[in-house]
């Protein structure tokens, strides 16, 4: 996948790319049974797809500026539930805080109505390799 | 966040064994677990073992048709969850705080993974889980999870 190509899964949950900011992708997930957890709420399982589809945007958009197309491959993921997510739109956005040679690190964050409310954060590290290796 | 449909789980008399099995059933077959198509496998004191299918719109990567990892979040969160029930006998509502999750190799394309998620610590408030997940060989896992929930609504001891 690059920055705009979404993969089946984040088809199949109805993940999209709502707008780009300062050239990185803004995704979301509108509401439904498909993402339901507990009762009026999205699963943390759900909300973490999303924001690691935002990790992986941002950094192959981060990439693609720089000239230097990358394969990338997730060593890890931690992700802080902060609120729940309720039944309405979802945003994720994804930073990068480091991409060295070998190593990127992406900060992911997700919000609904109120950005300055997280409902989420997440951070994922991941292996880089010049494509064709 | 698992879904559990709770008017049918606070039907469960004070006092009476928690049932995994049974919960499993009634989380896996709507909402989010639903449309992933986790099943039960198994439990015992304090651990749960839940699977999630190979399936094409699961995938993360079409080049190699391996499984995308929210699904294994999702599947690791629903274990570790119904573990930390297990270990308190009794269903509470919780939420999930955080999880972290280690992606030691991809999982195999056409295999479902299974998800063993096991409570190693409760207190009041606050269950402490890890767990792995596999795709056959549980000496050779794909991801590893450790994480935290909070009873959001009583206490766990």
């Amino acid at each position: 996948m690059n920055g705009l190509e979404l993969p089946p899964y984040a088809v199949a949950l109805g993940i999209g790319i709502d707008h780009d900011e300062d050239d990185k992708p803004v995704l979301f997930v509108d509401f439904s049974e498909r993402i339901l957890g507990r009762p009026g709420f999205i699963h943390g399982g759900a909300l973490s797809g999303l924001m690691e589809m935002a990790g992986f945007a941002g950094l192959r958009a981060e990439l693609a500026q720089r000239g230097e197309p990358q394969r990338i491959k997730p060593v890890n993921v931690q992700v802080e539930f902060m609120r729940g997510g309720t039944e309405q739109r979802t945003f994720a956005m994804g930073h990068v805080t480091r991409a060295g040679r070998r190593v990127a690190l992406v900060n992911i964050e997700a919000w609904q109505d109120d950005r300055t409310k997280p409902i989420a954060l997440a951070q994922m590290k991941f292996l880089l390799s010049p494509a064709g290796e | 966040m698992p879904n559990p449909p709770t008017e049918d789980l606070f039907a469960t008399k004070p006092g009476s064994d928690f049932d995994p099995l049974a919960l499993s059933a009634l989380m896996t077959r709507r909402a989010h677990a639903g449309w992933l198509g986790m099943a039960y496998e198994g439990h015992g004191d304090g651990w749960v073992e839940l699977s999630l299918p190979w399936r094409e719109d699961l995938v993360g990567v079409p080049e190699t048709g391996v499984l995308a990892s929210g699904p294994i979040i999702s599947l690791m969160d629903n274990a570790t969850s119904i573990s930390v029930w297990s270990m308190a006998r009794r269903f509470l509502p919780h939420a999930t705080l955080d999880l972290r999750v280690d992606y030691v190799r991809a999982a195999e394309p056409g295999r479902k993974v299974i998800g063993r998620g096991e409570c190693y610590k409760l207190t009041r408030t606050i269950a402490f889980v890890r767990g792995i997940a596999h795709d056959g060989d549980p000496d050779d896992p794909v991801a590893h999870v450790i994480g935290t929930f909070m009873a959001t609504h009583g206490t766990y001891l």
